[in-house]
């Protein structure tokens, strides 16, 4: 369904992708994992066309997203539900019309077809319809990524991607956000791509893991993806990199981290 | 105590670079700047032509310009009349010793009338909306640039320019007019209630030499620029959002250049629309009538 070749991202001199290759299988959750700046959201971004690869190219469904027209974007777009790390919900706007938006932007349902709808997705992520008229600075963290679910939701996506879904939240708001991730796939089958560090998160939602390494830690040409498999054989890597990851093992990195800085 | 080769080596690490160099560099530090000024150039340009291209392509729905137009339109009307009327009012106290030790204070109406249509009132109306709605506008967009919000409207197939900038635009084009017309009003009404009633200046002179020398070109000419002011000021404000860099210094630092860039523009194109319009003045009317 999707596939990235060849993809490099560079921000100005500063390379955060290289020579990724990978592809995401229609149905798949694919979680990708890794430390804090190794490139998860700018791949998530560029697979969305946020971001513009400074090489190689992303397909989606048969076709290369740089060579679609922008008039025609817009609607490609709407085959992607997106939820933000921070949910992204616009703050002028209450919670009823930030679920909304999609539908206004490329559905002509009339005001009750819509709030009914908003109401049964709310309804779908275990929010009340009390909470309709609140604007996103009354509710509270967890509330927020629900409102961000629901509303890349509403159109019934054909992927949706997810950053950071549980990021900020406690253990059991973490936990129902991934049950309401395996919900969704129940209830509205979609290609995922789920990215994270909390390694909870990935076993749980995902059939398949690809974890990440910053560029800035590898030498000379080493490949960036240095785990592509399922969830299972995780624990029993290879690679120790990986091992050290799982098991949330900082190793020798402080040490390293201090010699990089020049530190005593 | 210290040896000899010990000061040498001191005088080696706080040697200054050679004259050369710093002139080199110097020259690299401006080359930089320019760059970077072209490249603003650039962006903005592509930025405004975005903005007419989507402007003229579809207008934006009902419910998203009213907001924009209450917020840029109505919010700003009691701070504009404010500015208005204290410049007219302070633009006769100022002048009024010189015009009357001259016996020539039935002439402020003409002085003061023409200085407020023509310059006064569209510049610092315009300079009054550059804060007031340029950097409220750079500080709004900037944040939703750095919370993500404007990704998230293109992610959900939106065109943020055509979403975000487009009712801005507009509003600012239509509506900064409009407050430079309330401006104008409020200072002649300011200026002629001081002149007439405080300092007791015969009403139907000041009256008279208002009209006479103050034409509805003088007042055309004041809108005018207004219009290009607005534009300015929206375009510079939604960029300078749009291009916010992250965090909190990120936004307080848009909201700020939006504001001294506009007022710059502002300027600016006030000094080049002021030629060009007294052009044409003295083209269309050669035997304009002359205050003194």
């Amino acid at each position: 369904m999707v596939e990235l070749v060849g993809l490099h991202i560079d921000f100005d001199q500063h390379q955060v992708l290289r020579d990724i290759n990978l592809t995401v299988a229609r149905g798949e959750t694919l979680a990708v994992i890794g430390e804090s700046g190794c490139g998860k959201t700018v791949l998530l971004k560029t697979i969305i066309g946020l971001l513009r690869p400074t090489r190689g190219k992303v397909v989606f469904d048969g076709r290369n997203l740089s060579d679609i027209a922008e008039a025609e974007l817009p609607r490609q777009r709407a085959r992607f539900g997106f939820v933000f790390q921070q949910a992204a919900l616009f703050d002028s706007m209450t919670v009823a019309q930030n679920v909304a938006f999609p539908l206004r932007e490329h559905t002509r349902k009339g005001p009750e077809e819509l709030r009914q709808v908003v109401v049964d997705r709310l309804a779908e992520v275990g929010l009340p319809e009390s909470i309709l008229s609140k604007k996103p600075a009354e509710l509270s963290g967890g509330m927020r990524k629900r409102v961000g679910l629901a509303r890349a939701m509403v159109l019934n996506p054909e992927i949706i991607l997810y950053d950071e879904p549980t990021t900020g939240l406690d253990p059991i708001m973490s936990d129902v956000i991934n049950e309401l991730i395996l919900n969704m796939r129940t209830y509205h089958p979609a290609t995922a791509v789920v990215v994270t560090h909390d390694m909870r998160t990935a076993r749980r939602v995902a059939d398949r893991i690809v974890m990440l390494y910053p560029l800035t830690r590898l030498a000379g040409d080493q490949p960036q993806v240095i785990y592509d498999g399922p969830p299972d054989a995780i624990d029993c890597a290879a690679d120790p990199r990986v091992t050290q990851f799982v098991r949330g093992e900082a190793g020798e990195r402080l040490m390293e981290m201090r010699a990089l800085n020049g530190a005593k | 105590m210290a040896t000899g080769s010990e000061t040498a080596s001191r005088n080696d690490s706080v040697r200054r670079p050679g004259a050369a160099r710093v002139a080199a560099e110097w020259i690299a530090d401006l080359g930089a700047l320019v760059v970077d000024w072209i490249t603003e150039l650039g962006s903005i340009s592509l930025f405004t032509a975005q903005t007419l291209r989507w402007l003229f392509t579809r207008l934006p729905r009902r419910e998203t310009l009213l907001p924009c137009f209450y917020q840029i339109g109505v919010l700003s009307l009691p701070v504009v009349a404010l500015t208005g009327t204290f410049i007219g009012m302070v633009l006769v106290v100022q002048t009024y010793v010189q015009f009357r030790m001259l016996n020539l204070e039935t002439r402020l109406g003409a002085v003061i009338n023409m200085s407020l249509v023509r310059e006064l009132g569209p510049v610092l109306a315009a300079t009054m909306l550059a804060g007031r709605v340029g950097s409220s506008m750079a500080a709004e967009l900037g944040t939703m640039r750095v919370t993500e919000q404007i990704d998230a409207l293109t992610s959900m197939g939106a065109n943020p320019i055509h979403y975000l900038v487009v009712p801005r635009f507009l509003a600012c084009l239509l509506l900064i007019p409009a407050l430079t017309i309330m401006a104008d009003f409020m200072g002649v009404a300011g200026a002629f209630f001081y002149a007439v009633w405080l300092l007791e200046i015969d009403w139907h002179h000041y009256l008279v030499n208002s009209q006479r020398f103050v034409g509805n070109f003088d007042v055309f000419a004041g809108v005018f620029k207004s219009l290009f002011f607005g534009t300015a000021i929206a375009l510079i404000g939604c960029h300078r959002g749009f291009h916010c860099d992250p965090g909190a210094e990120g936004v307080g630092r848009a909201a700020t250049t939006a504001f001294v860039a506009s007022f710059v523009v502002i300027l600016l194109l006030n000094l080049l629309l002021g030629i060009m319009l007294d052009g044409i003045y003295y083209t269309l009317w050669p035997e304009a009538p002359k205050i003194l």
